[in-house]
């Protein structure tokens, strides 16, 4: 009865790390900072994604068909989704050159790792880019947030809205993508002798390509 | 806690690039998968289920590996991961009225008349 049992178990580190008088995540503050700000963004896209359930289980008209809206015609053939599928596969790559340019980082490879970050972000741009062109596409087939000639009205509401908050994130993104790779080809982080940005740029980054496999998979898929 | 902190992360946050790039490649094969359900006209819970499957696999793969989460403490980890599960009350709840809904719809623009 000399010393009480430790407690063990999963729980155990967690409930140490928030009692203890200390600073609860033993990241460094901006990293942490990040993550909560990514936490709030994980109800904003978690709500809009509901809201577009919500609509589409209550709405009496049938809802578009997202394979044959989506589709493109190439050479003369009509490809379901192909536009997708391509703005996909170029996150997913910008995601990997990310990861990258973190591991650069870290290594200290300054003229490397702002390379990488410049590609990360010049694929960012490529997919706004055909972002841009998919709106173009249809709006000029008549798809307004009000109404379409396929089918529910509420295909356009929820189509602008959660492609284009994502949109604003990849552009808001490249923007971010961009500042941080000039400040390591300046060498600032060189300096400092802190990397860690790069890292916490990454987790920004690599949040939008995780938001796009939940719009993928519900809203182009389903 | 600050000064020793950055290299301390270093340390932690720094995994080979091999380890990367395979997760790239497997992010690839997955999402060519999931491009395949649609191509292939797969219907009903096949289809949901696969969707569904290749959708968590990505996702897991992004927050753990390219996130580094497999690798931060599990206080971060749950503060992060476990509030969003809040939201599923809500799909749970505008899943469950959508139906009520629906009716009434179908009665309000079907039998204007009556």
């Amino acid at each position: 009865m000399d010393t009480p049992s430790t407690p063990s178990g999963p729980w155990a580190s967690i409930v140490a790390d928030y009692s203890a008088d200390q600073a609860v995540f033993r990241v460094s503050s901006n990293k942490a900072m990040m993550w909560l700000f990514l936490l709030s963004d994980i109800f904003v896209f978690g709500c809009f994604l509901t809201g577009y359930m919500a609509v589409r289980m209550t709405t009496t008209t049938p809802w578009p068909i997202p394979s044959e809206v989506f589709a493109l015609t190439i050479g003369g053939q009509s490809i379901p989704l192909i536009l997708i599928a391509i703005m996909t596969f170029i996150l997913i790559t910008s995601s990997g050159t990310m990861a990258m340019a973190v591991n650069a980082g870290y290594q200290r490879k300054r003229r490397l790792t702002a390379l990488l970050m410049m590609i990360t972000a010049l694929f960012g741009l490529s997919f706004v880019g055909m972002q841009v062109f998919e709106w173009t596409k249809l709006i000029e087939e008549g798809v307004r947030p009000w109404g379409n000639e396929a089918g529910a009205a509420q295909f356009g509401a929820s189509f602008f809205m959660i492609t284009g908050f994502h949109g604003l994130h990849v552009s808001i993104g490249v923007l971010y993508l961009f500042i941080v790779a000039a400040k390591v080809w300046r060498g600032n982080y060189d300096r400092s002798g802190n990397y860690e940005i790069v890292e916490i740029a990454g987790l920004y980054w690599h949040f939008v390509d995780l938001v796009w496999v939940f719009i993928f998979a519900f809203f182009y898929l389903w | 806690m600050n000064t020793s902190h950055s290299s301390s992360s270093e340390h932690k946050q720094q995994h080979p690039i091999s380890l990367y790039l395979k997760i790239w490649g497997l992010l690839f094969v997955l999402s060519t998968l999931s491009y395949l359900v649609d191509y292939f006209h797969f219907e009903g819970l096949l289809r949901w289920s696969l969707i569904l499957l290749f959708m968590a696999l990505k996702a897991g793969l992004i927050a753990s590996v390219f996130m580094h989460m497999l690798w931060e403490r599990l206080a971060l980890v749950y503060t992060i991961f476990l509030p969003p599960l809040v939201l599923l009350v809500l799909v749970v709840l505008m899943a469950s009225e959508a139906e009520y809904i629906f009716q009434l719809r179908d009665i309000f623009f079907n039998e204007k008349g009556l």
